[in-house]
This record gives C-alpha cells, structure tokens and sequence, in this order.
C-alpha cells in the first residue's frame, strides 16, 4: 500500500519536475529580445487605448516612440507629466503636448438632445458616461479624460467639449511661475553681489 | 486489410464520421471562440494540430511505460493534464518566437489549448481503444485535422454571415449556435461511410 503510494508520488513529481525542465531550457532557447525601451514607455503610458496618438493603442505608439519616428508628445490623456516622463526615457527635449490639452477638456452631453442611445457610452475608454438605453447620459466631469472618442459615435451629436470646471474639491496652488520664479532668483544673487 | 487501408479507415474516421466538434461536441470554446476570421481560424488550426499529434503520442507512451506498469491508472488524468500544459507552453513560446504575428493573432486562444477538452479526449479514448503507438500518433492527427477543417469551414461561414441581414433577436452568438447545429446535423450524413 504505501509502497504504491511511494511510486505514485514518485511518478508524478518526476513527470512534473521532467516537464519543468523541458520549459525552462525551452524559455532559453526561445528567449525573445523584447525591446527594452518600448518597454519602459509602454509602461509609462496611460493604456486607455484612445488612440488620439494616431497609433491603435498604446504598445504601437510605444513601439514607435522607442524607434525614434515619432515625437513623445503625442499622448493627450497622458499630458504633460507623461511627456517628461517619456522625454527623460528617450533622452531628449520636452516638446509641449498637441495643442488641445492647453486647457483641460471634459465632454459634457446636452441632456435634451440625447436620444438614449447608448453608444458614447460604449466608446468611452475610463466609464465616464452614466446612462442606460433610452434615458439620458451624462458624463462625469471627474473621470472624463477629454479624450474625444464619445463625439464620434453619437448619431445626434449632442455632445461638446468645454473646458474642465474648476471644482473646490481639485482646486489646488497654482504652479509656481517658472519664469518669475528665474527673475527672483536672480535678483536676489545680483543682491548678494552688493 | 491491408495496414494502409487501416490507416485511411481511421483518418477517415477521425476526421469526418467521428468528428470532434460536431458528432463529439468536444472543443466547442475554441471552435466558436476563434472562428470569427479565417486567417486566426487557420493559425489555431495549425496550433491544434500540432498539440493533439503529440499529446496524444506522449500520452500513449506514459500510459504504457509509466502508468501501466506502476499500476498508476488512477492518475490517468492528472498526468495527461499535464502533458498538454506542458506541450501548449511550449508550442507558445515556439511561436512567439518564429511567428510573433502568428501569435499576435492567436492572441488568448493558444493558452486556451489547454483548456481544450478535445484534446484530452483524443489522449483519453486512445487508450481506451487499446491503440498502437502509430494509430494512436494517427488518430490524433486525424481528429486535429477533423477540427481543423470544421473550423476552417465555419470561419469560412462566419465570414459571410457578417454581411447577411440576420434578424436583430438571433444576431450574434445565436445565429452562430444555429449555424454550427446545422453544420452538425451536415456531418451526420458522414455516419455511413466507415463502419469503426
């Protein structure tokens, strides 16, 4: 009894450890060189797959930026943070990203016009938009990524993009102002030279 | 009879009077999963095929150099599992590596061999046929062929269904289901043409 349970454990331990094996040497011999550095872009992009790059999701236009064909400063969900995070990866100039996140954009949805249709809420990337069929949607300001990809797909085109209202809850200090900020500076070291 | 007409009964069989997904209903995830497009219907056949070849060859030689002689049958199962978990991660990484847009378009369905309940049940009734080591090796391929070409075919009326004016409560997985009943019912007809 026990000695049949021996070879049963045996067996199949050996059979497992045997397949290990062949995995391991076969994850060497077929090692794919991946590339690092899309790599790392890939994963600094917000994979909302909103395609506004021009690209069809975020690991091609990660591909492209790592092969040096295209700009960083492609990614409008992404901003600005993005951008310098990708410039510091690729080693290059910060460019200011395409225009349209100058100022920050949410769809906003003209309620009496909807139809209830449904489909802006199936091409929204982050579920900003609440409704069900043949009810209003609306978005949610707080989620929205201004991504555009809702004007699109609605039949009645009941949907604008305003500029993100600025709400208590997100307000925060204003950036300091580099530039006054470089003045200051040198005005107080023109001081200690006095 | 002579052995060659032994191997055209048991292909045939396999293939077409015997078939997996549509006499058997084995297979059926992958079978509606990736017949969307011939081109990735082509890519799993392939995968498919190639993984039930040699499970159902490796099966056979565990069964009869492991599990019979240490009296083990009662872990037939589990060590069959295992065979196909191992061979699908390797067939992974094989095309990873010499096709990656092979793989791209195989995309979830190639860990999803894994799953596939056709393939441990080619490993499975070949040894409960009593099947040599080369009909076995045969009858393996011939069922991967079987699925391969009803995948092929089903992709292939997917295709055009795509453009058919289907009405709105049978659109989707229902017209497909209907779809893949009829093609089952097709395949009965092959019922009389090998006595196995």
């Amino acid at each position: 009894m026990l000695e049949s349970l021996m070879y049963a454990i045996l067996a199949l331990g050996g059979f497992a450890l045997f397949s290990g094996l062949v995995l391991a040497i076969s994850s060497k011999v077929f090692h794919i060189e991946g590339d690092p550095l899309s790599d790392k872009i890939d994963a600094l992009l917000p994979q909302t797959q909103c395609g506004q790059c021009g690209f069809p999701g975020c690991r091609p236009y990660a591909d492209a930026v790592a092969s040096n064909t295209v700009d960083v400063n492609h990614c409008v969900p992404g901003g600005e943070r993005t951008m310098l995070a990708i410039a510091d990866v690729m080693g290059v100039e910060p460019k200011a990203v395409d225009e349209e996140e100058a100022t920050p954009m949410v769809a906003f949805i003209r309620e009496d016009e909807c139809i209830g249709c449904t489909l802006c809420i199936k091409a929204c990337p982050v579920d900003a938009i609440v409704g069900a069929p043949k009810q209003y949607h609306t978005v949610i300001a707080d989620h929205c990524t201004g991504c555009v990809l809702c004007l699109e797909p609605c039949p009645v085109d009941c949907i604008d993009m305003i500029a993100k209202p600025e709400l208590l809850e997100h307000w925060s200090w204003p950036l300091p102002d580099t530039q006054r900020a470089q003045t200051g500076l040198e005005r107080r070291e023109s001081h200690h030279h006095d | 009879m002579s052995a060659f007409s032994d191997f055209a009964v048991i292909l045939l069989s396999a293939v077409l009077v015997n078939n997996y997904v549509l006499t058997k209903f084995l297979g059926i995830c992958p079978f509606l999963g990736v017949s969307g497009k011939t081109e990735t219907a082509i890519g799993m056949s392939f995968a498919v095929m190639f993984v039930m070849t040699l499970a159902s060859t490796a099966s056979w030689l565990v069964q009869q150099y492991i599990l019979i002689p240490l009296d083990l049958l009662y872990l037939q199962t589990i060590f069959f599992i295992l065979i196909i978990a191992t061979l699908v991660q390797f067939i992974e990484m094989m095309i990873h590596k010499v096709s990656p847009v092979l793989y791209q378009g195989l995309g979830i369905y190639l860990p999803l061999i894994t799953t596939n309940c056709a393939v441990l049940g080619v490993a499975l009734l070949n040894v409960q046929q009593d099947n040599t080591f080369i009909t076995s090796a045969l009858y393996g391929f011939g069922a991967a062929l079987g699925f391969a070409l009803v995948l092929v075919l089903f992709s292939g009326l997917r295709e055009r269904m795509e453009g058919a004016p289907v009405p709105d409560a049978f659109k989707g997985s229902a017209v497909t289901l209907i779809t893949a009943g009829m093609m089952s019912l097709a395949f009965l007809g092959f019922s009389g043409l090998v006595k196995v």
